[in-house]
């Protein structure tokens, strides 16, 4: 296992990072962009785990130490079609009053109680809008606010409401501003008054679309792309951390939609991003096996973003497709590959 | 196999094709030239041509690289057939059809294809011996995934972070260490009829003479999840057989009276060991082959039917007026 760290070992952002227990899956992770969600339950000192396998997902309820304690295997609805569908991604949506978990395939949305026992929700993709040439699928989810966001191969963007409980979800608008396939949604809640962009939707072609929620979603700024696919997106502050095709990693200031930032991060195309918001902690990891952590920061002065290597981690021989930090202070992430049934685990504490 | 009507099929989109319809195909293909292979032969065959594939897809530096191996197969088909130019032609064409079909595709589609490939190899770790001498493979059958050498074509090497204001003005440049040792990418492979691709995946294995096995015993107990796949037949599989019983033509059975024809393919090195290793396959890995019958429709392409040649039956024939009655009735029995 190889670590790079930057210089500097009396900062104390830098850390070593060593290898924790791994938390074994009943099925090696499919090689899909962004396939591991999270959900931190302090309150329980339980972690929850999702990777997708396939056309079958996994849930597992994971104690402090990474001792596994429950797991569930979800499945795609089978909808109309012979063969078994696949599902593209599994999310945690944490809204205001309840979390949901949703699971995207290649037949529609499927959205659980957080763990996974109840489905609350069904949405079918339209078989009218099939192409004979494209797939179909839903990808890409965020929750904002008491919405939830999920993307298609069409390029909308469905907007979910949710009740506070119940079952009673309404799709509240479909979005367009994309013309290729949605590939990842970010949100971060509104903090500042200047900051009022909450959702980032990215895609195919790289295009990103920034947006304000509401009763009536408001597309602020769009983005280009440069003939890369997005592969993952982040938002914090107002910021947009964008992982692509190509390796890198760029941040953009939404409002403006100028280019702050441009990291040559990576050797093959990003799988993942993950943000550690209360620290300004960003992680990347990639089909090139490396996982790497950065620090962002803002300058309000200069209205500049700055950001700094703190740690680099080899994982050997493995094709990374998810990667996320398991607690608010980044101090932990885990990190899943294709044909890997294990979930890999990294601590500096 | 590069026949016109074949090909087009084969790249009119549709889902991918199912672990047994894959085998079958497979099957059917080598049993249609004068190569005879018994079953444990043909096993190891298949294993080492999907390990082969999965190295092949999983170490493509972009998605797109995957049509440039696909383009090194039939580059190299091409040097093996230069005394039959009509045959070459028919090569020639699917090289066009290919670059018709794929070669307009995005890089973002491309992911999706090399992705959704990725589901078909996902869980084999069948060791093959010529991997693990050439060290691209380790002992536990995973592909070793290098992190030197060429970036691939429009990937820039890792290591530098660029900062700029609001005016797009770059403000810092720091190299940051990323842990690879890796140098630009000399230059881009050909998407052309003819061309170097410069990629070397997809060349012959075997240009230096070497022995290839497939370790089946000792494998991982990821062999159960293979075990666990459904055995249901179910419409699309039909769909898949009844194309190809279509396309492979009217079945001839010669009987001659001298010595046959063709030759013996052993992958073993004695016979023995052929019939041993056949006894004691670990049982998750025997295929089911499904016989296909191809009915006598005397239009089907007659070159395709020479092609085809002398064609083994293993079985007790069965002749049925309903074709797709009969190959539900053969997918029943498995």
């Amino acid at each position: 296992m190889v670590a790079a760290d930057s210089e500097g070992p009396s900062d104390p952002g830098v850390r070593m990072f060593r290898r924790q227990r791994s938390i074994p899956l009943r099925g090696s992770a499919a090689a899909l962009s962004n396939n591991l969600s999270v959900l931190q339950l302090p309150v329980c000192n339980l972690t929850h785990f999702g990777v997708v396998h396939g056309p079958s997902a996994q849930l597992l309820s994971v104690a402090p130490e990474g001792v596994p304690l429950a797991q569930r295997q979800l499945h795609a609805k089978e909808g109309a079609g012979v063969s078994s569908p696949l599902i593209t991604q599994v999310h945690w949506c944490a809204l205001p009053f309840r979390v949901l978990l949703v699971l995207t395939s290649h037949r529609g949305i499927q959205m659980y109680e957080s763990d996974g026992s109840v489905m609350v929700y069904w949405h079918a993709l339209d078989s009218r809008d099939a192409s004979p040439v494209q797939a179909m699928f839903a990808r890409g989810i965020a929750s904002c606010g008491h919405f939830i966001c999920v993307g298609m191969w069409s390029g909308r963007v469905l907007v979910f409401d949710i009740p506070a409980k119940g079952p009673n979800i309404v799709l509240s608008e479909e979005l367009a501003g994309h013309p290729t396939s949605v590939t990842d949604i970010a949100s971060e809640p509104a903090q500042e008054q200047d900051c009022m962009a909450d959702v980032v939707t990215a895609d195919d072609s790289g295009l990103l679309c920034v947006w304000r929620s509401g009763p009536e979603f408001k597309l602020l700024t769009r983005i280009p792309g440069f003939g890369v696919p997005c592969t993952s997106v982040q938002l914090w502050k107002g910021i947009a951390a964008v992982g692509y095709g190509n390796g890198q990693v760029r941040l953009y200031e939404t409002s403006t939609g100028a280019l702050h930032v441009q990291i040559n991060a990576h050797a093959r195309a990003i799988c993942a991003l993950d943000l550690a918001p209360e620290v300004g902690k960003l992680l990347s990891a990639a089909e090139d096996t490396f996982v790497h952590i950065w620090k962002l920061s803002k300058r309000t002065e200069s209205g500049c973003t700055e950001v700094e290597h703190c740690h680099g981690e080899c994982v050997p021989d493995t094709q990374v497709c998810g990667a996320r930090f398991c607690d608010p202070s980044g101090s932990s992430f885990a990190v899943t590959g294709y044909d890997l049934a294990e979930i890999l685990t990294f601590s500096s504490e | 196999m590069f026949n016109k009507s074949f090909i087009e099929e084969l790249l009119k989109p549709q889902e991918l094709y199912s672990k047994k319809a894959l085998r079958t195909i497979y099957d059917r293909l080598a049993h249609a030239s004068i190569m005879k292979l018994n079953q444990a032969s043909m096993d190891k065959l298949y294993d080492l041509m999907t390990m082969a594939l999965k190295y092949q897809v999983l170490l493509c530096p972009r998605p797109k690289d995957v049509l440039l191996v696909t383009f090194n197969h039939l580059d190299t088909i091409k040097g093996l057939i230069q005394d039959n130019p009509a045959l070459l032609h028919l090569v020639d064409e699917t090289l066009r059809q290919l670059i018709e079909v794929y070669g307009g595709l995005s890089a973002g589609e491309f992911q999706l294809i090399r992705q959704t490939l990725l589901t078909f190899f996902q869980d084999l770790h069948i060791r093959v011996s010529l991997f693990l001498k050439d060290k691209v493979q380790n002992s536990n059958g995973r592909f070793v995934l290098p992190v030197s050498g060429p970036v691939p074509w429009g990937i820039e090497v890792p290591g530098l972070i660029r900062m700029f204001d609001n005016k797009g003005e770059e403000v810092r440049r720091v190299e940051f260490p990323h842990g690879g040792n890796y140098v630009t990418a000399p230059k881009e492979g050909s998407f052309e009829v003819y061309g170097d691709r410069v990629l070397k995946l997809g060349t012959n294995m075997y240009s230096v003479n070497r022995p290839v096995e497939t370790h089946t015993s000792g494998t991982s107990k990821n062999l159960s999840s293979q075990a666990q796949q459904s055995i249901a037949p179910n419409p699309l599989a039909k769909e898949e057989l009844n194309f190809l019983a279509k396309l492979m033509g009217g079945m001839e059975i010669k009987k001659t009276s001298g010595p046959e024809p063709g030759f013996r393919l052993n992958l073993f090195t004695t016979d023995e060991e052929e019939e041993q290793a056949a006894l004691t396959r670990p049982e998750e890995l025997s295929h089911e082959v499904v016989n296909i019958q191809a009915t006598q429709d005397q239009q089907r392409n007659q070159e395709l039917a020479r092609i085809m040649g002398e064609f083994e039956v293993m079985d007790q024939p069965r002749w049925s007026a309903s074709k797709g009655d009969d190959l539900l009735a053969m997918m029943d029995e498995l």
